[in-house]
């Protein structure tokens, strides 16, 4: 679980968001990842109406049952069925994923902000608070946070949210230095623009590419980090159908029932692909270089 | 260049003094009394006292953050509420096993990523190109735990050619100790390998379109001696800091791997004092690691400088 930082030198101008959307849909390997992304929200949101049986259906009769026409992913150690709790566990990655990268986002945007903005001291202090959140191995970090807090998805949530604060931070603080110095943020100030203002409507805007690139990045690791959580028992707990919590119970059968581990390790794997595949062809269209070279190569 | 890295140098300590704080703080943030939670069952007054005196919790605040920071200096991290055993004991008896799992999952990082990297930059845009890129990328989501399971139940339970689990100290066996690192190190070394990957080729790339490799070129120098001397050399340079971080990384970021293969290491010392409520040991561990981590990115941006001189000593 390592935390990969998006480059930061690109901000966005707003008229060239419509190309990005264009260069974007043309790449097909970024289409199928955000179709597979959508089926996994839908399947996230209404997976209760999909799934075949409860995610606790418990049928002691038919447990350890390989994949059948009744139990397309086979039924684990209690009977319950594989394949509705790996599409109800899509719904606590979708949640942690989004409250994590959320609590990321709006703690360490305008840290970020900040730090760019006014630099000088409050840059130092800012930026060495997050070198000291840096510090920490991700994992290592999100387990004490655990050990504070104490097990569970929420906790989870708010210890993957922190771990990724100095990221956004980062990347966001490395975006609005160039921008900063701009004829038109200048002019703002210029024409007496209050500092809030500024960020908000001048440079905020301007540096979401990199934003939006790391975003997504980072919801496969906070994905894949909820999921080693619940593995080593500390996120989401019993009976509820989290991706690594069922992987770790697979473990216990791995020689009887193939089916408990391959399954919900193959749906982090799919979802964490397609949001790292969506996460690199943002980046290539919202880097101008890219851009153009993307534009050359398709004769757009 | 002792500018640069005495500035260096000054910023990572006081980012370890930060860390110091942070960790020392984990035994104060947990609601209740931590010595009381460590002991439960086993709670007497006198070991409760004994502990509370060691640990220094009896001081005020400051006083004992110093004297917890003294100790730590001096290499003692205190002793586990648990056992009574000293922290530095516990973490000497699993360094061997993390530094064995860390060393061969980087070598198996490098055995792909050398090789992947490189090739798929002398050929860009062919099929070797892309399947480097679809290993890559795969290597990079596919969660380490899952890999290791997958490992175990194809390479380990079903054609029995490797150990499952498990950890055989070199000296004891050799033979052995290899034996039950082959499968760690290749789960814990695929998505270090499928990083490196990517950043040897972009580094290869950008190398090969390089005046120096044109002047190279034109100078009629053989193709391979233009890719050893030239490309490969200097593509090399910027890939130490990703390697660098990626043992930083392998050092302290292999904790669910090491629960899989049932590894004696530090990450599951860590993990086992959280489940045991044992705050000095997960102290110890914490602190250790992120020192190891600030430690390694300290010495790979001060070899970085010494391999590429344009690196900036002027400016931070």
């Amino acid at each position: 679980m390592s935390a990969t930082v998006a480059p930061t030198s690109t901000p966005l101008p707003a008229r060239q968001r419509g190309e990005t959307l264009r260069l974007l849909v043309r790449n097909r390997i970024a289409v199928v990842a955000l179709a597979v992304l959508v089926a996994f929200i839908v399947v996230a949101v209404f997976g209760k109406a999909l799934a075949p049986y409860g995610y606790n259906s418990v049928d002691v009769a038919d447990r350890l049952q390989g994949p059948s026409v009744h139990h397309w992913f086979g039924t684990d150690e209690l009977g319950r069925d594989v394949f509705s709790r790996v599409l109800l566990g899509a719904a606590v990655s979708l949640k942690v994923g989004a409250v994590a990268v959320g609590i990321s986002l709006v703690v360490g945007v305008p840290c970020g902000l900040i730090a760019g903005f006014y630099g000088g001291v409050l840059d130092d202090v800012i930026m060495r608070v997050m070198d000291v959140l840096f510090a920490f191995p991700a994992i290592l970090m999100a387990i004490a946070v655990l050990a504070i807090l104490g097990p569970g998805s929420t906790n989870a949530m708010v210890a993957i949210g922190i771990v990724y604060i100095p990221i956004f931070a980062r990347v966001t603080r490395a975006a609005v230095l160039p921008v900063r110095e701009e004829v038109y943020v200048r002019a703002a100030r210029a024409s007496g623009a209050s500092d809030l203002r500024l960020m908000r409507r001048h440079l905020l805007p301007n540096v979401l590419g990199p934003i939006i690139v790391q975003t997504s990045i980072s919801f496969a690791f906070a994905i894949l980090s909820e999921a080693a959580l619940s593995f080593i028992g500390l996120g989401t707990q019993p009976p509820h159908p989290s991706w690594g919590l069922m992987l770790s119970d697979g473990t216990d059968f791995i020689n009887q029932a193939w089916w408990m581990v391959v399954f919900p390790g193959a749906a982090i794997f799919v979802v964490v692909l397609a949001f790292n595949i969506l996460g690199d062809a943002l980046r290539d269209t919202l880097d101008p270089r890219q851009r153009s070279l993307i534009r050359n190569a398709r004769g757009a | 260049m002792i500018g640069y890295i005495v500035r260096r140098t000054l910023q990572a300590i006081v980012v370890l003094f930060g860390v110091s704080i942070v960790v020392f703080a984990i035994v104060h943030l947990v609601p209740g009394d931590p010595i009381r939670l460590a002991l439960g069952t086993r709670f007497n007054q006198q070991a409760y006292d004994a502990l509370r005196r060691r640990s220094g919790l009896d001081k005020p605040l400051v006083p004992q953050y110093f004297y917890w920071l003294g100790h730590a200096l001096t290499g003692d991290l205190g002793v586990s509420f648990r056992t009574g055993q000293p922290v530095t004991q516990l973490i000497g008896q699993r360094i061997g096993a993390t530094v064995s799992l860390a060393g061969a999952a980087l070598v198996v990082a490098l055995v792909i990523a050398v090789p992947l990297g490189l090739l798929s930059a002398l050929r860009p845009r062919t099929s070797l190109d892309y399947g480097a890129t679809v290993i890559s990328q795969t290597g990079i989501s596919i969660p380490e735990f899952w890999l290791a399971i997958l490992l175990i139940l194809v390479v380990g339970a079903k054609l029995d050619w490797l150990p499952s689990a498990g950890y055989v100290p070199p000296d004891q066996s050799v033979s052995g100790w290899l034996e039950h690192l082959i499968l760690p190190g290749i789960a814990a070394g695929v998505s270090s390998g499928s990083i490196l990957t990517r950043f040897i080729r972009a580094s290869a790339l950008e190398a090969l379109g390089r005046d120096y490799t044109l002047t190279a070129r034109s100078k009629g120098l053989r193709e391979r001696t233009i890719i050893v001397r030239h490309v490969i050399r200097n593509a090399l340079v910027p890939v130490v800091t990703v390697t660098g971080v990626q043992l930083a990384y392998l050092l302290s970021g292999v904790v669910v791997v090491e629960v899989v293969f049932a590894w004696p290491g530090l990450g599951m010392l860590a993990l086992q004092s959280v489940q045991s409520r044992d705050y000095p040991v997960l102290q110890g561990a914490v602190l250790l690691f992120a020192a190891f981590f600030l430690i390694v990115n300290l010495a790979v941006d001060l070899l970085y400088a010494r391999l590429d001189p344009r690196i900036g000593y002027a400016s931070r």
